[in-house]
């Protein structure tokens, strides 16, 4: 493949050189969460090593190492998806905490009975379920946009559910169950037309290609770090300045407050005003170190290799007699989810980890689309950078190998 | 290929996989209940033809891994003639053998059921093997119409 220096990146990451019952690990469960670079590990050891203290409080030098650290992470995720203003980056435990901020926050503000929210039935649970339950507490309606056999968004019918009602889209920018890449300029574009705002699900989508929310015109992106080969539990909203400024915030508490009395609190300026509390100060900056990692290969790169790898892959998994992917088209991200005649996925993930390969076998946490597709789960091989073709090969030699046990 | 799997995946079970028994609905059944495990999907339903406390008759419907249709397809085999203090007997044996000790295995009473005491190995997996059973507890206490693993 051409110049990408997999080997190289396949170095930073000590996680793959471990033995998986007795076999090299071929680590194609991506989706779910992705392995951290060396990088990354040493950027938390350093810090509480070397510069650990909270952060905006003391005038203490350790103090305001840790904050630096800390904003000066902030300033590279605004850089990294383009945001006009670190005010805009808000940090949270990850992609739900995000939308199920926006859905207490914005959706409690602006969401009224009869109201409309407009998803996809490709969505996560995570972008279902907060919006179902600002629905129960409001009496707005949750509308779901259908999609094909293909696993695409039928785009026809989305445009046809955006109504005087709606007044919140909130879709998936790319699917974790199927590997689908939403439209997500001519949703954008169709909601603007009627002054929606749009909240992309970017949790799938960021460790794949590059993002740039001003030109896409999104009101709010969420991502998780760990699916960024970040540290878990942490996560970024982006949202709009005026829409974050005129938000009430979320919890209450430290940090997000200028003044309290008994009576009355006023509260911090953005991106504060949303963070109370000590935030996750450690895995901020391990946020910050792999957006380094990412900058310096290059997101444009990892999409090229990546789009490879998967073409690779899904030529030879359609050559597998028996095995049918969910989720076939060509607008995709290097995941493929598939299911095998007669062996149900649950065996196919123990079987596949006997061979050192750790692939998903489930429902990726979106049931509706098991449902749609009338599987009760699949199986599902999700790629990153550092995966090779000759994981791919391992991958689908043991398929076969597993057809011809279950006969 | 796959050596390590030969005690979790036994003959028997890919025999049962492949030919579930008892696999119908049963029209004239005393006791019918759902089983169903959100984390993979499995889904069972169990039918009982009961005389008095005994089990006359036994089959099921649904669809899920081998392991889980094996064990549902054996268990409807081995409970049919048993009372119920039999078979609740028999799940405790179960239950022991797939999550405990392998000293506190009790071969004889278990009988066929052992070859699915490779689960013990793979704890993602005694969820799969353990439903019907379950299933079959909540049948013979008459409690409820469906039950699930989590």
């Amino acid at each position: 493949m051409t110049n990408f220096p997999v080997e190289k990146i396949r170095a930073d990451f000590p996680i793959l050189k471990e033995k998986i019952r007795n076999k090299p690990l071929v680590y194609l469960d991506n989706a779910a969460s992705c392995q951290k670079p060396q990088q990354v590990i040493d950027s938390i050891v350093h810090l509480y090593s070397h510069e650990y203290a909270n952060v905006h409080r003391g005038v203490h030098t350790l103090s305001v190492k840790a904050t630096d650290r800390y904003e000066g992470a902030r300033e590279k995720v605004k850089d990294f998806i383009n945001a006009q203003s670190t005010k805009e980056i808000i940090f949270v435990r990850g992609a739900t905490e995000a939308i199920n901020l926006v859905a207490q926050t914005f959706g409690k503000t602006n969401i009224k009975a009869g109201d409309e929210i407009l998803i996809t039935a490709m969505e996560h649970h995570s972008n279902i379920v907060p919006w179902q339950m600002l629905c129960k507490e409001t009496g707005a309606v949750l509308t779901v946009a259908p999609i094909d056999l293909n696993g695409e968004l039928i785009f026809a019918d989305f445009e046809k559910l955006i109504s005087d009602k709606t007044k919140l889209v909130s879709v998936v920018h790319m699917s974790n169950a199927l590997g689908t890449i939403n439209p997500v300029e001519k949703i954008i574009a169709a909601a603007k037309a009627k002054n929606i705002p749009v909240l992309l699900d970017g949790a799938q989508a960021i460790p794949h290609m590059s993002v740039d929310v001003q030109n896409l015109d999104c009101d709010f992106y969420v991502f998780s770090g760990h699916k960024l080969y970040a540290p878990s539990g942490i996560g970024v909203l982006y949202g709009k300045q005026d829409l974050l400024e005129a938000m009430p915030p979320y919890q209450g508490g430290g940090d997000m407050i200028r003044k309290v009395t008994f009576t009355e609190t006023e509260y911090n300026t953005l991106p504060y005003k949303f963070e109370a509390g000590t935030p996750n100060i450690a895995d901020v900056v391990g946020l910050g170190a792999a957006v380094d990692y990412l900058n310096e290969i290059g997101m444009d790169n990892i999409a090229a290799y990546e789009a490879e790898l998967l073409k690779y892959a899904t030529e030879k998994a359609r050559q597998i007699k028996g095995l049918r992917i969910i989720g076939d088209n060509n607008n995709k991200g290097a995941i493929i989810s598939f299911v095998l005649d007669k062996i149900h996925p649950h065996d196919i993930g123990t079987m596949l980890d006997s061979l050192g390969i750790a692939v998903r076998a489930g429902h990726h946490c979106a049931m509706p689309v098991m449902d749609f597709f009338e599987v009760p789960a699949t199986a599902r091989a999700s790629f990153a950078m550092y995966n090779t073709k000759e994981e791919v090969d391992i991958l689908m030699a043991g398929i076969e190998d597993l057809i011809k046990i279950f006969g | 290929m796959f050596d390590d799997l030969r005690d979790l995946y036994q003959e028997v079970i890919f025999d049962h996989n492949r030919n579930p028994r008892n696999f119908h609905i049963m029209e004239d059944a005393d006791r019918k209940v759902e089983g169903f495990n959100p984390l993979c999907g499995d889904r069972l339903t169990l039918f009982l033809k009961m005389d008095g406390d005994r089990i006359i008759d036994a089959s099921f419907q649904g669809s899920g891994c081998a392991i889980s249709t094996a064990s549902v397809s054996l268990m409807t085999e081995i409970v049919k003639g048993k009372t119920e203090a039999e078979a609740e007997n028999l799940f405790k044996q179960f239950h022991e053998m797939t999550t405990g000790k392998e000293e506190q295995i009790n071969l004889e009473a278990i009988g066929k059921l052992a070859v699915l005491a490779g689960v013990r190995e793979y704890p993602a997996r005694v969820k799969c093997a353990t439903l019907a059973w379950h299933t079959l507890d909540a049948a013979l206490k008459n409690e409820q119409d469906s039950i699930s693993t989590e």
